[in-house]
């Protein structure tokens, strides 16, 4: 652990050295080093003149502050194992009109998928919420949420790099000006990954087994469809997000293999938790978690009988695809041999 | 009372976070209020009384918004106090980027969307490099990647602050952001005698004072020029 006495033993280029993302950090605030590398950290921060630190708006004493912790922040970013084995454990709390839920603990393993169903405005969104902040009888429904059997103190629920939950939704969209590429170059930069590229093109090629239509790595992410932007989250938060669970709110039929998409997330030891209203993907999970009026009402296992009407429903899901290829492509449709 | 001051671009979502968490409050018992800082025009005012909180608004005209603030902050702890509040948040646009209206030893929350783009964390100065918390709005429309990266160019231009990710349009996160606003122990009578976090830029010249025309014979004071040589 670096400190600040540091500052005043080491040189600039010895300071990149043993830190290289501190270059960046003195770049991004302006920090004047250019032609002083060899000069001590501690004294060229002091003899920046004042001109320029307010300009660049640079409060010296709290810069090293600043960049001692952002050190200490990527080491400890950089040190963490990956723990990839995940347990989250919810216990119960209470409804909106203060009644207790019904339900005497629900455990949560990595690999599982977990749906949830419940009418809108019943609570989902709460409950998500819960195990986002890892709750410790101290959110509006007194839930406790323990991860590996422990609560969390509120360093670890506050920590920017440890995030418990990574979200996926039908409403997100792609906003950066990059191509496939760039971006997931961007977000593996992020990450401080060792393998970028790797990691880049496995990405990409789970992407586009997961999509309907093939996308080239030199696309604009913003020019991607829905189906391609979709299959492209989840590929990458599957492998390059460091979160054990991912929530998923509802994924659209169109455009997408997922069963594939899930069968992704679970292989790479995550925790899904699937808010939907699509009976196809509440029968994949292995639970479902039934919510009303603020509360976990149910907990149920999906059960053998449901398991045969899932295959039913997804030949019928077929038949659905099928038709609407087909329609696509300009053929006429013949109701005996299509049903 | 205690105090916390909210600042940060305009429609990142500052007044959505407040009045989600402010919602939180209320089913506490804990007595809010809010005194919203401007430049033209708000109509913010309004969303607030539609809660049923005590609300002001000042409006800096043609003055320097955050100069403005500054010179109004004490008279505003005062009404707050006077209105027998137990928290009070300011509101306040950042607009130039330069300036900040945090004062020492007082919270201090930069609101920031993930819309912004992902240049913006290192473009925001001092408003953003020293908040204590940071809320990150926005994230329900952009992917999870995105979030990411954005969160971690924040936190590498303010590495000690506080990182949460709020949704302003349900809420999500308000609660929690809640618990860490409000500290019921804090009892701020007066600012007298505090310290902004951080100067204001030193900008004094012709044009502050109301001149309109152009060239250098007009120009007075604290006047720079671009370097356009080749």
């Amino acid at each position: 652990m670096p400190s600040i006495k540091q500052l005043k033993e080491l040189t600039i280029n010895e300071l990149f050295d043993k830190y290289p993302y501190s270059k960046d950090f003195m770049l991004d605030h302006h920090i004047p080093f250019e032609g002083k590398e060899n000069l001590i950290v501690d004294e060229v921060l002091d003899t920046i003149d004042e001109e320029h630190a307010e300009d660049q708006a640079i409060d010296v004493e709290k810069f090293k502050e600043q960049l001692i912790e952002y050190i200490n922040l990527m080491l400890s970013f950089l040190g963490e194992e990956d723990e990839s084995q995940t347990e989250v454990t919810i216990l119960p709390g209470f409804y909106k009109d203060g009644s207790r839920e019904n339900y005497d603990r629900l455990t949560i393993k990595s690999g599982e998928i977990i749906c949830i169903v419940g009418p809108t405005g019943s609570g989902k969104s709460r409950l998500l919420a819960d195990i986002e902040w890892a709750a410790n009888y101290d959110t509006p429904t007194k839930r406790t949420v323990l991860i590996n059997g422990n609560t969390l103190d509120t360093k670890e629920r506050f920590s920017s790099s440890n995030k418990l939950v990574a979200q996926l939704s039908q409403n997100m969209n792609f906003v950066m000006d990059l191509t496939v590429e760039e971006f997931l170059d961007l977000h593996a930069t992020s990450r401080l990954v060792e393998n970028k590229e790797d990691v880049i093109i496995s990405i990409f090629n789970k992407a586009n087994e997961l999509a309907g239509e093939q996308f080239k790595l030199t696309t604009p992410i913003t020019s991607l469809s829905g189906g391609q932007s979709r299959a492209l989250m989840i590929a990458d938060t599957a492998i390059l997000s460091k979160s054990p669970i991912v929530l998923i709110d509802e994924i659209e039929n169109a455009g997408i293999d997922r069963e594939k998409a899930l069968d992704l997330l679970v292989s790479e030891d995550k925790i899904v938790l699937m808010a939907t209203h699509d009976p196809i993907l509440a029968l994949m999970g292995d639970k479902r978690i039934i919510i009303n009026n603020g509360g976990i009402e149910k907990i149920v296992d999906t059960t053998e009988d449901e398991l045969n009407i899932l295959s039913k429903l997804k030949r019928l899901d077929r038949i659905m695809l099928t038709m609407r290829n087909k329609l696509r492509y300009g053929e006429q449709l013949e109701f005996e041999e299509e049903i | 009372m205690d105090l916390i001051t909210v600042s940060g671009p305009p429609s990142s979502g500052k007044t959505s976070v407040i009045i989600k968490t402010i919602e939180s409050f209320l089913q506490r018992g804990v007595k809010v209020g809010v005194v919203k800082f401007d430049c033209l025009y708000t109509d913010d005012d309004e969303l607030y009384e539609k809660i049923g909180v005590p609300v002001k608004k000042g409006l800096s005209g043609s003055l320097c918004p955050d100069h403005y603030f500054v010179s109004n902050i004490e008279e505003v702890v005062e009404w707050g106090n006077k209105k027998g509040l137990d928290l009070l948040i300011t509101e306040s646009a950042g607009l130039c980027n330069r300036c900040s209206p945090y004062i020492k030893d007082i919270k201090a929350i930069c609101v920031i969307d993930n819309l912004s783009g992902i240049n913006t964390p290192k473009k925001i100065g001092p408003m953003l490099k020293s908040a204590d918390m940071v809320v990150i709005t926005k994230g329900d429309i952009v992917s999870q990647a995105e979030r990411e990266v954005f969160a971690m160019k924040v936190q590498s231009v303010n590495p000690k602050a506080t990182i949460m990710h709020i949704n302003g349009l349900n809420g999500q996160g308000a609660y929690e952001l809640s618990t860490l606003m409000y500290d019921k122990d804090q009892n701020i009578i007066t600012l007298e005698g505090r310290r902004l976090r951080f100067s204001m830029p030193s900008a004094l010249c012709s044009y502050c004072l109301g001149e309109t025309r152009i060239g250098k014979a007009h120009q007075m004071g604290n006047v720079r020029k671009i370097d356009l040589s080749d």
